[in-house]
C-alpha cells in the first residue's frame, strides 16, 4: 500500500503529499491525506543563535522563502518583547503582500487553473468571440482580437512542437471540462500575461528583499539594510520609486484580470460550489502591523467557529493568548512518537521520528495534526476573507461583493457568500484576499514614503538575549493560511522551534480523536467521473494550494489501487 | 553574451543541496565580468525567470539520481537531453524549474543553451552538510562549472587566496 514517492532532480518543494481515497458509487466515501516527506528542520535549529533561525528557516521551502523568514523573526522578537521600528514593518509588509500576490497569481494560473481550462480546446476558438467576452469583463487593455489571435497562433507552435512542458498530461476532453474554446482561449492569454505579472512581483521582492529567492533585508528587531536617500547601496528613494512602478502594474492586474477571470470560470464551474466544503471552524490572523508593537493591522483575523461569521472571535495582537493557548498537534495518526500520551502544545512539542508503513487505521503520514481547542481548523485565503467580512473589513468587502456580484450576473441568479464554502469558493477567496494585499502593498508604500519624509530612516533595534528562558511564538498570515514558529530560546540559544505550517493545518492527518483533517473532509462525496481520471480530487485538493508534489492514488471499491496520479 | 549560473537544491537535505554549495563556492573563489549572473535558486521555480529569460547560456548545477551512477559521479546532460530528462521527471502541474524553461519556450525567450552539471547522491538526510562523499567532488564540480563558462568565452578570475 504504502508508496515512497521518488524525489526528482529538480522537483522540490516542501514535501509530497499523497492522497488516498476510496470510490463508492462514483463518489468519494473514504479519504487520507498524507505528507510523504519528512520534515526535520526543528531539529536542525537546536542549539543554534535564534538570529540566524530566520535563514534557515527560508530554506524549508522554495514557495514560501520569505513567510518563513518573517514568521521567524517574529517568533524570536515575541519571545524578547522586542518592538520592530515602523519602517522595518512597512518594508516587511510590502515583501510580503507582494509574495503574496506572486503566489495567488502564480497557484490560479500556473497551477490550479489547467483543472479547469481545456488548453487544447482554445485552439477551436474564434479570437474575435473571446476578445468580445473579456471586453465584457474589463476593461483590460490587453483583451483585443489581435491579441487574442497571437495566443492562439503561439499556442499552436508551441502544442505542435511537442514539448507541452507545463500544459504535459492534462486532462484534456475530460468529461468535467466544461469551457467554451473561447473561455478556454482567453484563460490561455492571461496565463501568459500573468507570467509578465508574476515578474512584477518578484522584481518588488527582490528590490526590497536585496535578493531572491532568498531575501537578505531582514533581522530579529527589523530589516538589515539602512534607509538612506542619498546612496548606492542602500534603501534608496530611486529604489523605492522603481517600486512603485511594479505595485501599480500588479494591481492592475489584479482588479482587471484575476478577478474577472475567477468570476467567469467559477460561474462556469457552479456546481463546484456544492462541493469541497469540508471543516468550516475556521482560524486566521490578523496581519500587516502599522505599529512597532504589533497591536494595529491593515488586515483582520481571528477565529470562527462553525462557519458562522456572528461567531467571530478576533485575535488582537502578536503573541495573541486565545490563539496562543488553543493550538495543539496530535501524532496519533503521524509517523512520530511523544513522550507522554495525548496531544502537545507547541512549546511542549516534540519531533520524534517514528516511521511505520502507511496503516489507513493507524499512522499515516509525516504531517502532524493540529487542534484548535481540540477542533480541527481550515486556514487559508477562505479563512482570512470570512474573518474579514465578519470584521467589517472595507476592502474585503468591496472585492467580496464585486466577485459575487460578477458570478451573479454571469450566473442570472443571486448568490451571497455562503458559495465560498466549497472548493470554487476557495479560488474566489484567494482573489479577493489579492485585491486585498494589491491595497495593502500600495498603502505600505505611501506609508513608508511619508515616514521617511518626516525624517525618520530607523530600520532595526537591537534584540538582546537574556540569561534563562524565554518562549514566543510568530504568527504570518502566509498565501496558504496561518502560519506559526514557536521557539524556546535558553540563556541566547534555540531550546525548542517548531513550525506549525498552513498545510500542516489543512493537510494533517486523522487526529487524537480520530477526526478527519481539512483535506480529507473536503474531498468527502466529491463526484469521480472516471477512477482513471480522478481530476475532481486535483480540483479539490488543488483548491487549498497545496505546497507539496502530489500523488493521487484511486482505489477501486475492492481496494485495489487503480490508477497512480502524479500531481500538484 | 549573457551566462547564468544557477545552483539548485535544498541545503537542509545534505546531498540535495550539492548545486547550491557548488554555486556559493564558485562565487567564493572566483570573479567573474558582469556578463556572468549567478544565482543561489534553492527550491524556487517561478522566482527565477526573469533572470533566465533569453540568456545564452543557463548553467545549472544541481544533484541528480542517475540509474547506474555511484554516489558522487558527475553527469553533464544539456539542451535536448535536459528537455527528455525532464519530461520523464517531472509532474504536470509542478511549478519547478522545468516549468519556468517550458514558460520560457512558450514565450520565445527561451536560453540559448542548457547545461546541467548533476552530481549523484548519497543522501537527502536533514543536514546542513554534504556527505563527505560528495563534499569530495565539490571541488571538481566548481572546475566543471569554470570550464562550462570558459568554453562560451568568458573567462573566470581566480580570487587571491
Amino acid at each position: 500500500m504504502s508508496k515512497r514517492i521518488t524525489i526528482d532532480p529538480i522537483t522540490r518543494i516542501e514535501g509530497h503529499l499523497r492522497i488516498d481515497v476510496e470510490v463508492d458509487n462514483g463518489k468519494v466515501s473514504k479519504a487520507w491525506s498524507s505528507g510523504q516527506m519528512w520534515r526535520g528542520v526543528e531539529l536542525i535549529l537546536l542549539g543554534r543563535d535564534p538570529r540566524d533561525a530566520w535563514a534557515i528557516t527560508q530554506r524549508i521551502c522554495g514557495v514560501c522563502t520569505t513567510v518563513h523568514a518573517i514568521t521567524s523573526v517574529r517568533a524570536v522578537e515575541n519571545a524578547l518583547n522586542l518592538e520592530v521600528p515602523v519602517n522595518a514593518q512597512f518594508i516587511r509588509n510590502m515583501i510580503a503582500s507582494a509574495h503574496a500576490l506572486h503566489d495567488h497569481i502564480v497557484h490560479f494560473y500556473h497551477l490550479s487553473a489547467l483543472d479547469f481550462v481545456d488548453v487544447v480546446s482554445a485552439l477551436k476558438a474564434d479570437p474575435e468571440a473571446t476578445s468580445k467576452l473579456a471586453e465584457s469583463l474589463s476593461d483590460w487593455g490587453m483583451n483585443s482580437k489581435h491579441i487574442m489571435a497571437q495566443t492562439k497562433e503561439k499556442l499552436a507552435t508551441f502544442v505542435g512542437s511537442g514539448q507541452l512542458g507545463p500544459f504535459a498530461n492534462g486532462y484534456w476532453g475530460h468529461p468535467a471540462m466544461k469551457l467554451t474554446p473561447e473561455v478556454n482561449l482567453l484563460a490561455v492569454a492571461h496565463y501568459l500575461q500573468a507570467l509578465e505579472a508574476q515578474r512584477h512581483a518578484s522584481k518588488i521582492v527582490t528590490i526590497l528583499g536585496s535578493k531572491s529567492p532568498h531575501i537578505q533585508n531582514l533581522a530579529v528587531g527589523g530589516v538589515s539594510n539602512p534607509i538612506a536617500t542619498d546612496s548606492q547601496s542602500v534603501l534608496t528613494v530611486e529604489r523605492l520609486l522603481a517600486v512603485k512602478e511594479h505595485i501599480d502594474a500588479l494591481a492592475e492586474f489584479t482588479r482587471k484580470v484575476y478577478l474577472p477571470d475567477v468570476a467567469a470560470i467559477g460561474a462556469f464551474y457552479a456546481d463546484w460550489t456544492q462541493y469541497g466544503k469540508g471543516i468550516t471552524n475556521y482560524i486566521s490572523t490578523p496581519d500587516f502591523p502599522t505599529d512597532s508593537k504589533g497591536t494595529q493591522f491593515m488586515v483582520p483575523g481571528g477565529h470562527i467557529p462553525d462557519g458562522d461569521i456572528a461567531n467571530y472571535k478576533p485575535f488582537t495582537q502578536f503573541g495573541d493568548q486565545y490563539l496562543r493557548d488553543g493550538v495543539e498537534e496530535s501524532v496519533k495518526h503521524s509517523w512520530y512518537t511523544y513522550s507522554k500520551p495525548g496531544a502537545l502544545h507547541p512549546y511542549k512539542g516534540e519531533t520524534t521520528p517514528h516511521y511505520t508503513d502507511f496503516q489507513d487505521e493507524g499512522k499515516y503520514s509525516w504531517l502532524k495534526a493540529p487542534t484548535f481547542y481540540g477542533k480541527r481548523a481550515q486556514v487559508g485565503p477562505l479563512a482570512n476573507v470570512l474573518c474579514g467580512l465578519a470584521a467589517g473589513h472595507q476592502p474585503t468587502a468591496t472585492y467580496a461583493n464585486q466577485m459575487l456580484s460578477t458570478v451573479s450576473t454571469l450566473l442570472g441568479s443571486k448568490v451571497g457568500p455562503e458559495i465560498l464554502h466549497s472548493t470554487v469558493g476557495r479560488h474566489a477567496a484567494r482573489a479577493i484576499r489579492a485585491g486585498v494585499m494589491a491595497e495593502v502593498l500600495g498603502q505600505n508604500w505611501s506609508m513608508l514614503i511619508e515616514n521617511i519624509s518626516k525624517g525618520d530612516t530607523t530600520t532595526f533595534n537591537k534584540p538582546v538575549f537574556p540569561k534563562g528562558e524565554v518562549m514566543g511564538f510568530g504568527m504570518h498570515e502566509a498565501p496558504r493560511g496561518l502560519l506559526s514558529h514557536w521557539t524556546v530560546i535558553k540563556d541566547g540559544k534555540i531550546a525548542n522551534y517548531q513550525c506549525v505550517v498552513p498545510s500542516t493545518w489543512n493537510a494533517g492527518p486523522r487526529d487524537e480523536n480520530d477526526e478527519i483533517g481539512p483535506y480529507e473532509a473536503s474531498l468527502m462525496d466529491n463526484p469521480i467521473a472516471d477512477p482513471e481520471q480522478p481530476l475532481e480530487v486535483l480540483r479539490t485538493v488543488h483548491s487549498f494550494d497545496p505546497c507539496l508534489a502530489c500523488a493521487v492514488h484511486v482505489q477501486d471499491e475492492d481496494g485495489h489501487e487503480v490508477v497512480q496520479v502524479k500531481a500538484l | 553574451m549573457r551566462v547564468v549560473v544557477l545552483g539548485v537544491g535544498n541545503i537542509l537535505m545534505s546531498d540535495e543541496g550539492v548545486g547550491v554549495h557548488a554555486v556559493t563556492a564558485l562565487a567564493e573563489r572566483y570573479d567573474f565580468p558582469d556578463s556572468v549572473e549567478i544565482i543561489d535558486g534553492g527550491t524556487s521555480g517561478m522566482d527565477c525567470l526573469d533572470r533566465i529569460a533569453d540568456s545564452d547560456l543557463l548553467l545549472i548545477a544541481d544533484c541528480m539520481r542517475k540509474s547506474g551512477k555511484l554516489p558522487g559521479d558527475i553527469t553533464r546532460i544539456a539542451d535536448d537531453e535536459i528537455n527528455a530528462w525532464f519530461k520523464t521527471k517531472i509532474s504536470p502541474h509542478q511549478v519547478g524549474l522545468s516549468d519556468v524553461l517550458a514558460a520560457c519556450c512558450f514565450h520565445g525567450i527561451s536560453p540559448k543553451k542548457v547545461v546541467l552539471v548533476g552530481v549523484q547522491p548519497e543522501s537527502f538526510e536533514t543536514s546542513m552538510e554534504l556527505t563527505p562523499t560528495v563534499a569530495a567532488v565539490l571541488d571538481q564540480v566548481v572546475e566543471r562549472l569554470v570550464a562550462e563558462i570558459a568554453a562560451m568565452g568568458v573567462n573566470a578570475t581566480r580570487k587571491a587566496a
